[in-house]
């Protein structure tokens, strides 16, 4: 059954940027305040909307980093031919304003009520969702057993990464590193494949629920691994970005 | 409402000479060819490819992968949209008219429901699948279309927001009333005119 009351159209809200994070070299958090937000569901998206002087415009599509109930945050990792990500990362200062609606989407979303276990698989930004499933199920007081597995290109491109370390008991963090390791560290490396999924994904005889987010090839070989270990189509949710 | 200046907020993408009026409101233009999809790319055997008409349970007309290619194709360019707003100009695609194919059923249903591979539909006016709007497609750029963009075939109903051209298209059911499609029961708008920024419901 659908829970999200249908609504009438998405205004667009002028939106104050409370505060600013940096995440990492490329990545900031912008923590938003939006009068009248309707709330949102873990896993749901918005947009933005930036006005130039010359009154051009540009709309882009962010992911909600935060969960239900929590003030809205973007996370934006820059992209160097961006057009719209150069600014969020990079001019953007608390106190100025945007436009935005949402919340947008009612697939790539997880209550406590849609059960597990969980399993999340995140390729660099693409964490921004699943961390906000995580911060979900944990402001929830939901005890269903969750395992994040989370691809980064190094150690300093890990979002979240404080954040992350801090679960314990019935959420398992997971890290690989693509392309450089540090000393010592304990984590995988190298690519997401199918080894690393049969050691972390729960087995299909349990009826995992599956969420994975992240650029297109990462998704594409994730998600058809998880199909090769005998999840169903249907319990593999994907969200995509990038590609341009 | 007046909308706020994003003071040092300047624009790079504006679109160059002969793409004017071609790109619809809040769209880019890209090279690229991003990919939008809500779970794992089903991936069926051409043996086994039907693409069947149906109406009221009943297939009123069904053909094989190769009984699909014997009938006429054409090659279609076109602009198209996907509503996290990226346009593409110039696509080529290689394919059979909704029409060819509609003349082999006697029908007077307003809408179909297009089904696919992975369990996805989308529906769409006949009015807007017919009169060479609309194409079953199997070839892009020359080349038999990869399974992550909708192959082996996928709708293509380029003047509509491009999860409207389903990927993985199996057949179209008719109907007598428009039922919202998967994306459509997901948040998204129920017809999605790129020219009129009908992105989600309500719009």
């Amino acid at each position: 059954m659908e829970r999200t009351a249908v609504r009438g159209r998405l205004t667009w809200q002028v939106a104050t940027v409370a505060s600013v994070r940096t995440e990492t070299d490329s990545v900031r958090t912008l923590g938003l305040e939006v009068p009248g937000w309707p709330g949102h569901r873990a896993g749901q998206h918005l947009d933005v909307r930036l006005t130039a002087e010359d009154g051009y415009r540009a709309e882009r599509s962010y992911s909600i980093a935060t969960a239900g109930g929590e003030p809205v945050a973007i996370t934006v990792e820059r992209l160097d031919d961006g057009e719209v990500s150069p600014y969020l990362t990079g001019e953007l200062r608390a106190g100025d304003q945007l436009e935005l609606r949402g919340p947008i989407g009612r697939w790539f979303v997880w209550d406590p009520s849609d059960g597990g276990p969980l399993l999340l698989v995140a390729g660099g930004s693409g964490v921004v969702p699943l961390r906000a499933i995580l911060r979900h199920r944990q402001r929830s007081g939901s005890n269903v057993p969750v395992r994040l597995l989370y691809s980064s290109r190094t150690l300093a491109d890990v979002i979240y990464h404080r954040e992350l370390d801090q679960y314990r008991g019935g959420a398992q963090v997971s890290y690989t590193l693509t392309r450089s390791q540090p000393p010592g560290w304990t984590g995988y490396s190298g690519r997401v494949d199918a080894a690393m999924l049969a050691e972390i994904a729960w087995p299909a005889s349990q009826h995992p629920l599956a969420f994975v987010c992240g650029p297109t090839s990462f998704v594409e070989a994730v998600a058809e691994q998880l199909v090769a270990l005998g999840y169903p189509a249907g319990r593999v949710k994907t969200e995509r970005f990038g590609g341009t | 409402m007046s909308s706020p200046v994003s003071r040092g907020f300047r624009h790079l993408r504006r679109p160059s000479a002969g793409q004017e009026g071609r790109v619809p409101p809040g769209q880019y233009v890209t090279q690229g060819f991003p990919v939008l999809s809500a779970g794992p790319t089903p991936r069926t055997p051409l043996p086994e490819w039907t693409f069947s008409i149906r109406q009221d349970g009943d297939t009123l007309t069904s053909w094989t992968w190769q009984e699909f290619q014997r009938l006429p194709a054409a090659t279609v360019t076109a602009d198209i949209h996907c509503v996290t707003r990226w346009t593409k100009l110039d696509t080529v695609w290689r394919g059979v008219s909704m029409d060819t194919l509609l003349e082999h059923v006697e029908h007077d249903d307003p809408y179909v429901l297009a089904f696919c591979d992975g369990g996805y539909t989308s529906n769409l006016p006949v009015k807007d699948v017919t009169g060479g709007q609309a194409w079953v497609a199997f070839d892009y750029g020359g080349q038999p279309l990869e399974s992550e963009h909708g192959g082996p075939a996928r709708l293509l109903v380029p003047h509509l927001y491009f999860w409207k051209s389903a990927k993985w298209v199996r057949g179209l059911e008719l109907r007598a009333r428009d039922e919202p499609g998967f994306w459509e029961s997901h948040g998204y708008h129920i017809y999605g005119d790129p020219w009129k920024e009908q992105r989600y419901a309500g719009d």
